[in-house]
Order: structure tokens, then C-alpha cells, then sequence
């Protein structure tokens, strides 16, 4: 191997720990909530007569948070499958909107534009928004490692407590609530960085309404379709002309 | 284990592709064309502020204003985080504080 050749070779490892390393820092906010969250899972799981292998399974191939929690009521009740689809649904809904704010971004990530699609959960999603790449690193790989970290943390979460949750002493009430503040840093970034505040006071007074309105089981979906269609008639006068050139 | 193994597979293999599915419609309805529409590039703008503030009133959707213990722990410690990060900017302390202020109210003082 030639001298420069094996220069290149230790400045591209060198180059991949950077990323893992930046992309860490980012994760750490969820890597706190989904080994939590994924260890309460794996323990409901477990005393549902489910051992680890059906954690990790299902935390490698739905790896959705709230629906893993009720997937473990629909096993108990030996659901049907157009129930439980119906309920997927229902509950995973939202989900169809974080794609839509990402699919201009998502469409250039190559070969891991399937697993950024499928891996985009609340938590990721809002770390992706909040994430500021630094000058020369490549955008793309920071969103694909900060997506690898979070499944890993939720699926290992998950095992944990499957194997071990009932050992577990620590009383952890409340540490799920690093999510919510995740979500409230987030909104405070973007409130500090948006030229118009309207999308955010749109987005908390409709959540409010509709909750108001629906109660806490059902009012999520119809409060992102408000926001949706307002934002979609407000468009013309929210975003100045050299951004609305581009469509 | 309640059900059978094959019913359980099942039920988890329809979630996983319902999940699969909501998550990937966005993408198959615009993401093959060259150029993404201009509404959907629009909306990728303005979206994600308004779903922020979405998300934090789903986290806060089952505060009961009825009893002190279940709406201040969350108040106070959304107030805490807010400001700490509007004050020092910074990511891991405004979470760490914030949730370790939450788990203090809701396990010692509010319990």
C-alpha cells in the first residue's frame, strides 16, 4: 500500500468517527428517552409472555413508540388484523406529514433514502429539524447516522427490558418526559430562526382547539389537516417571492 | 403468550407495513418526479414550526387543570426548559435539567 494511499485511507475513518462523533451529540437528547421508553416496552412485552426476540423484532420493524405500547394490548387481545391495521392507522397517521416537509431532502440521500423514510419518527424528525451541519460535512450522512443512532437506542432499549426491566430499581417516573422537553427546544429553535411566527402559533392554537374539541385520543390528525390547509392557502403571503420561484 | 406464534407475527407484520406505509406515502406520491411540486416544497418550509407546536400540546394533552399535581409538573418544567434554552442555548442542559426538575415534582413534590 502505497504512503498516500494509507493517508487516504486513516483521513476517511478519521472523517467517519467525526460523523458518528457529530451525529452522537445530536442523538444524545432521544438516546436518554428511547432507551427508557424502550425498556418500559420491553418489559410490558415480556410480561405479556413475549421474550426478547419479539422486542427486537418488533422494535427493528415497526420502531414506531406509542404504537409498540398498544401493539402489546392488540397481542393480548389476539386482535384482528383489520383492527389492528385501522388502529395503525390512526395512531401512526401523523407520521405522513414529516415526510411531506422532507421528501425534497430525502430524495437525494441515495442508497439510504429507503431506511431515512422508513426510520422517521417523531423523536428523529424533530433532531433532523433542529440540526445545524457544520461547514464541509456532507448533510446527508449526519441525517442517515443520527437515524442509525436513534433505531439503535430505541431497539436496544427494547431488549433491555425485556431481559432485564424487571431488575431494573431505579424509579424512573417521569424521565419520558425528555421527549416533550426535546420537542419544546425544537419549537423554542425554530421560533428564534423563523422570519414568521404564524406556522407556530398556528400549529399550538389549532392543537388546542381540536383538543379542545376532541379530546386528548383524536384530535392530533385533524389538527395537522387544519394546519395543513392553512398553510397551503397562506403560502402566497408566508413565503417571499425568490422561494416560491423554485415550484 | 395469549395467541398463537403465527397470529402474533401477523399482527406485528401489519403494523410494521401500515407504519411502513404512512411513512412512506409522502415519498411515493412526489418523491419519483424530477421536480417536487412547489406545494409540497412549501409546505416543507412552513410545516415543521407548526408541527413543533403540535407535538408539545400532544405531549401536554392529558394535563387535568382540576388537580395542581397533574398540570404543574408539566407547566413549570416546559416554562424551565423554554427559558433555560432561550438563555443558554444549550440542547443537552435545557432536556437534562428540564426532565431531571419534571421527575423531582413529580416523584417527590407533587406525589
Amino acid at each position: 500500500m502505497g504512503r498516500a494511499e494509507s493517508y487516504r485511507q486513516m483521513e476517511t475513518i478519521q472523517n467517519k468517527r467525526d460523523y458518528i462523533g457529530f451525529a452522537f451529540r445530536q442523538s444524545v437528547p432521544v438516546m436518554l428517552g428511547y432507551i427508557f421508553l424502550g425498556i418500559a416496552f420491553g418489559l410490558l412485552l415480556q410480561n405479556a409472555g413475549y421474550n426478547f426476540i419479539w422486542a427486537f423484532l418488533a422494535s427493528l420493524f415497526i420502531y414506531a413508540g406509542s404504537m409498540q405500547f398498544v401493539l402489546v394490548n392488540l397481542l393480548t387481545a389476539g386482535a384482528g388484523l383489520l383492527y389492528t391495521a385501522v388502529m395503525t392507522f390512526f395512531i401512526n397517521g401523523r407520521h405522513i406529514f414529516y415526510g411531506l416537509s422532507f421528501v425534497e431532502k430525502y430524495k437525494k440521500m441515495g442508497r439510504a433514502y429507503p431506511y431515512m423514510v422508513f426510520s422517521l419518527t417523531d423523536e428523529t424528525y424533530s433532531v433532523l429539524c433542529g440540526t445545524k451541519v457544520p461547514e464541509g460535512m456532507d448533510e446527508n450522512k449526519v441525517f442517515f447516522w443520527i437515524s442509525l443512532l436513534d433505531q439503535s437506542y430505541w431497539v436496544l432499549g427494547s431488549v433491555i427490558g425485556a431481559l432485564a426491566g424487571s431488575y431494573i430499581t431505579f424509579d424512573s417516573t417521569g424521565i419520558d418526559f425528555s421527549m416533550t422537553a426535546l420537542f419544546v427546544v425544537i419549537a423554542v429553535e425554530q421560533w428564534r430562526e423563523s422570519r414568521s411566527h404564524f406556522p407556530a402559533i398556528l400549529g399550538a392554537v389549532c392543537g388546542i382547539l381540536w383538543l379542545l374539541l376532541l379530546g386528548p385520543d383524536e384530535f392530533l390528525l385533524p389538527t395537522l389537516c387544519t394546519c395543513m390547509l392553512v398553510l397551503l392557502m397562506m403560502r402566497g403571503r408566508l413565503l417571499p417571492d425568490a422561494e416560491r420561484e423554485r415550484g | 403468550m395469549p395467541i398463537s406464534v403465527e397470529q402474533s407475527v401477523a399482527i406485528i407484520a401489519v403494523t410494521a407495513l401500515c407504519t411502513i406505509l404512512l411513512r412512506a406515502l409522502p415519498f411515493l406520491l412526489f418523491g419519483g418526479r424530477k421536480e417536487v411540486p412547489g406545494v409540497v416544497s412549501d409546505l416543507g418550509v412552513l410545516l415543521p414550526s407548526s408541527i413543533m407546536a403540535v407535538l408539545v400540546v400532544y405531549c401536554l394533552r392529558n394535563v387535568d387543570f382540576a388537580a395542581a399535581g397533574h398540570f404543574l409538573p408539566e407547566f413549570l418544567s416546559c416554562l424551565l426548559v423554554a427559558g433555560l434554552h432561550v438563555w443558554k442555548k444549550n440542547i443537552l442542559l435545557s432536556i437534562g435539567l428540564g426532565t431531571v426538575f419534571y421527575m423531582v415534582l413529580v416523584q417527590a413534590v407533587f406525589a
